[in-house]
């Protein structure tokens, strides 16, 4: 059924694939549009992490942002839902199989509007899903309205100046106690790939807001969701690097004593975080909370692991469930002796 | 004046506050007279409030076995000063009319008996704490009608026991005010009614239960293995019952668990759950009632389309919209038959009997894994809800079903070479591979857009075209494998009545009752699904009349078999009636014989 788009032949990684087994079908959103380069940190994040792509599964809602799992991963399973559903889809089938990874990619129409209630019930929850939100403050596919993640101010074509407050997605899941919470820009693809990487990493839900242009609708230098406007505001936390379990990496750079913090993930992979201007605990909801309050009065894009909690229970430990998968059960499993319904009858009254 | 005794046929109604514990009081005499063998149905018509309002539990004992509601009242017990007046008018001439005696108003009725009973001071006589009180003076009026009408104490106290799971201090104490009631009844009431109660041998074999703890436990035996729901009246008890009774007999010895059930932030998220679950490869399932239901119809129309297994439960209340929440209704019919924007027609099990709930709850799942495709359970508030006499639930005795499934070792013999939506063996239903199968070739994008046999994104008109007619062509195939209607066709008759689910009882009174008015002779059909089958369009050719009997407005199910078999639709009346209330057998004889007197 697959059929991989030619690409440059590249090295196999340790799960013995190249990066061309990572990749999707082409693209058929517009060039330019932020929401591709995310789908390349995708497949080069997964390369470098040596995943097999049958151990993934792709959700995604309706909108621009939604069509792109199919551009990614097509040796992975994935189901393109309703919008703003995709989060309950990923919930249900994430106890077929434990064993494997869920992505979601929605986006700010997706989430922060028509699907902001499942939003927080599943960040809530818990569930272990990396949920990616492609974040352009624009509707792409009905061409050109203000999603509620647009700035107040806002001029756009046809729809005039918007005049709402906007909906911060990291603020939201962090109030909804969010145990990974990360925001990046399309055009800082390895920022984009290294988050991922942790990401992909969480025992629990990962949100990451990226904040990807929409070239069509949204890209004037002074708004929000541009290129230019991102690159010129972009204020990184931290340089964020991740190490793999067990690598042999040894790092380049040497860091000065009391510049990096180190973060442990529940598989035992580490985040480096290098200190830039001041130091940022990310392990600090307050610290978060009150970070992103400042951004909003400051104006600027923060990027970077904004906050993690790597002990909490994600929402499939909180079932003690048979260690094979449970879409492996057969009838003998599934189906209660005969006698046990001769019991239920007796108990009948 | 002698006065005929009637044994075992007549209508007790209890009225009383809602939230007051008379819950427990009504079904300990309905399960003491079950137990004595005497054939019942318990009917709680309860306003949608947590305390404080009227609420009326009925029992109708009925020595020949008939289980449908019935208008008369022959036996009032008044606990509400809030409906006293309502209660005594309500009493069938010649009745019995017991009230509690601190409720001061003028009784002017005297063509009936007329009982005080000292409710409070019993209750205040007794033993058990003062704030238990008012819940234990509804076991007054049971000791009084043990009295009155003959009750065992026997039966009354295996009923005790069952209700508090063999606990003795709250069975004593309740059993205490009991005995307390029957005595004073004893030596101060002097029988004047005509009512009594003898043991019976016909509930012999039968059990007792509710359609949602049955259709629970057909969900267990079927395999469930993932449930998301989200709490509405009158589903709510069916995924409690899932919680009550998984972990007794779904974990391994190790305590482990094969099923997960989740209670969702609302309906839209419990089916994006289940259809993510049914998807994944489980055997999935959600329950609702109508509210709930409208708003699945979005994850409904994709799971049908994307050609998801998935169940999903309809315990029916009557709407539209709140509508009453609390009371009964098959009107949900139409709206699920087409669930969903687009072309097409669900597939609909509709349970008729607490035991049927049971056999749907685990045949739902070989249907929807089979067929790929959401498989609707049509029950109702009546069904579910209230306690029925029903025969016990069977074993199933077929092996699971699950589909047309292929896993790595298949599609290495297939050389990974296989498309999600090509019709293989031209039954339209194309086979499948659900996520954690390694091989290569497994993975395909499942979506809501048009698609090619391979499941490749597709806006070409033939391959949609394509697609919908294989869907059409799969739903001529759920013709073939849905239940086949319950049929009774002894005389010849020229007239048919067909109905579904929880209507059964009513028809079926209906029927003898028919006979006994020299109105027509009839033939019974109980439809079980839809699509409906051959045999059902056999039944409707066979017939000059087909009266369908449902509890809607609309005759839906008149409305879909006219679209149905349109040829044979001027045949085809409407026997159908809402008022929240389940069908009486006397409004469908009266109904029946209206419409013929009119040919």
């Amino acid at each position: 059924m697959t059929s991989p788009t030619p690409a440059p032949m590249s090295q196999a990684n340790k799960a013995g694939l190249t990066k061309n087994e990572y990749r999707g079908l082409n693209s058929t959103l517009c060039p330019g549009c932020g929401h591709n380069s995310i789908a390349n940190q995708i497949i080069s994040a997964c390369y470098e992490l040596d995943i097999v792509p049958e151990n993934v599964m792709k959700f995604s809602g309706i909108g621009c942002s939604s069509k792109s799992p199919a551009y990614f991963l097509n040796r992975s399973f994935g189901f393109n839902g309703l919008h703003g559903r995709m989060a309950s889809l990923a919930t249900g089938a994430i106890f077929a199989d434990t064993s494997l990874k869920a992505i979601g990619v929605s986006g700010d129409g997706d989430t922060a509007s028509i699907g902001m209630g499942g939003f927080k019930h599943t960040v809530r929850r818990n569930v272990p899903l990396v949920y990616i939100v492609e974040n352009n403050g624009v509707y792409g596919l009905t061409k050109g309205q203000f999603s509620a993640t647009a700035e107040v101010g806002l001029n756009l074509k046809h729809q005039g100046i918007n005049q709402y407050m906007p909906v911060d997605i990291c603020m939201e899941a962090l109030v909804a106690n969010a145990t990974f919470v990360a925001r990046s820009f399309a055009g800082d693809s390895k920022q984009v790939k290294e988050l991922i990487k942790a990401a992909m990493s969480h025992h629990g839900v990962a949100v990451l807001d990226i904040i990807s242009p929409c070239v069509t609708f949204n890209n004037q230098d002074n708004a929000f969701h541009s290129y230019t406007w991102s690159k010129d505001h972009e204020a990184p936390l931290h340089e964020i690097s991740y190490v793999p379990k067990f690598s042999e990496i040894i790092l380049q750079e040497e860091f000065e004593e009391g510049t990096v913090r180190e973060v442990t993930m529940h598989d035992g992979s580490l985040v480096k975080l290098k200190k830039l201007e001041h130091d940022y605990d990310p392990t600090s909801r307050w610290h978060a909370l009150k970070m992103l309050e400042e951004a909003q009065h400051d104006d600027c894009l923060v990027t970077g692991l904004i906050y993690i909690e790597t002990g909490r229970p994600a929402l499939t430990d909180m079932y003690n469930l048979v260690d094979s998968p449970l879409n492996r059960l057969t009838e003998p499993d599934l189906r209660p002796a005969r006698q046990t319904l001769a019991n239920i009858n007796a108990m009948m009254f | 004046m002698v006065i005929k005794k009637i044994i075992n046929d007549f209508s007790i109604t209890i009225a009383t506050v809602n939230g007051s514990g008379s819950q427990t009081a009504n079904v300990t005499l309905l399960r003491a007279l079950f137990k004595m063998g005497v054939p019942i149905s318990g009917k709680n018509l309860f306003p949608s409030n947590i305390q404080g309002q009227p609420t009326w539990y009925t029992i109708r004992l009925s020595k020949d076995g008939y289980i449908a509601r019935r208008d008369e009242q022959e036996v009032v017990v008044s606990m509400n000063p809030a409906s006293f007046v309502k209660d005594l008018a309500s009493v069938s001439p010649g009745g019995a009319f017991f009230y509690a005696d601190d409720i001061k108003a003028p009784i002017e009725r005297n063509d009936i008996s007329i009982y005080p009973m000292p409710t409070k001071t019993l209750a205040r006589n007794s033993d058990v704490s003062p704030n238990l009180r008012d819940y234990i003076a509804n076991m007054v009026y049971v000791g009084v009608l043990v009295q009155m009408l003959g009750i065992t104490m026997v039966t009354i106290q295996q009923a005790l026991t069952f209700h508090f799971k063999g606990k003795e201090g709250p069975i004593n104490s309740n059993l205490g005010v009991i005995r307390a009631g029957a005595e004073w009844a004893a030596q101060n009431l002097k029988k004047s009614d005509p009512f009594s109660v003898e043991n019976l041998d016909n509930t012999e074999g039968l059990i007792m239960s509710d359609g949602n703890t049955a259709g629970a436990l057909g969900a267990i035996y079927g395999g469930i293995q993932f449930a998301a729901w989200y709490p509405i009246t009158p589903a709510t008890s069916l995924s409690e019952s899932l919680n009550v009774y998984l972990p007794q007999l779904r974990k391994t010895p190790e305590g482990k668990q094969t099923y997960a059930v989740l209670q969702a932030e609302d309906e839209i998220a419990a089916i994006g759950m289940a259809v993510g679950a049914g998807w994944a490869g489980l055997r999935s399932m959600t329950s609702t009632s109508g509210p709930g239901i409208s708003l699945m119809a979005e994850y409904a129309g994709l799971a049908h389309f994307s050609e998801v297994p998935v169940v999903i439960w309809d315990v029916q209340r009557i709407g539209p919209s709140t509508g009453l929440p609390t009371r009964t209704a098959q009107g949900d019919l139409t709206e699920i038959y087409f669930l969903g924007h687009g072309d097409k027609q669900n597939v609909i099990l509709l349970p008729g009997s607490v035991q049927e709930c049971f056999e749907f709850g685990w045949k739902a799942f070989d249907l929807a894994e089979r067929l790929q495709t959401p498989v609707f359970v049509l029950s109702d508030l009546d069904l579910g809800m209230n306690q029925w006499m029903t025969k016990p639930f069977d074993y199933p005795e077929v092996p699971m079903d699950r589909g047309k499934i292929l896993w790595e070792a298949d599609l290495e013999k297939l050389n990974g070479v296989w498309g999600r939506y090509k019709d293989v063996d031209g039954d339209g239903i194309p086979y499948r591979t659900v996520v954690g199968n390694r091989h290569h070739a497994a993975a395909y994008f499942t979506r809501g857009t048009g698609h090619d046999k391979n499941a490749k994104y597709s806006e070409e008109a033939g391959n949609w075209e394509a697609n919908m007619l294989r869907l059409k062509h799969k739903y001529d195939t759920a013709h073939l494998l849905v239940p086949e209607p319950i049929i009774e066709e002894p005389t010849g008759a020229k007239v048919g009545l067909l109905t579904y689910g929880s209507s059964e009882a009513a028809v079926r009174e209906a029927r003898v009752m028919l006979k006994q008015a020299e109105g027509p002779k009839t033939d019974f059909l109980r439809m079980r699904a839809l699509p409906c089958t051959k045999e059902v369009i056999d039944f409707v050719k066979k017939h000059e009349r087909i009266y369908i009997v449902e509890a809607n407005r609309d005759g839906q199910m008149r409305q879909i078999l006219s679209a149905t078999i349109p040829d044979q639709a001027p045949k085809l009346r409407s026997a159908a009636h809402s008022d929240g209330l389940p069908l009486t057998a006397r409004w469908v004889k009266e109904t029946i014989l209206d419409q013929e007197e009119k040919i």
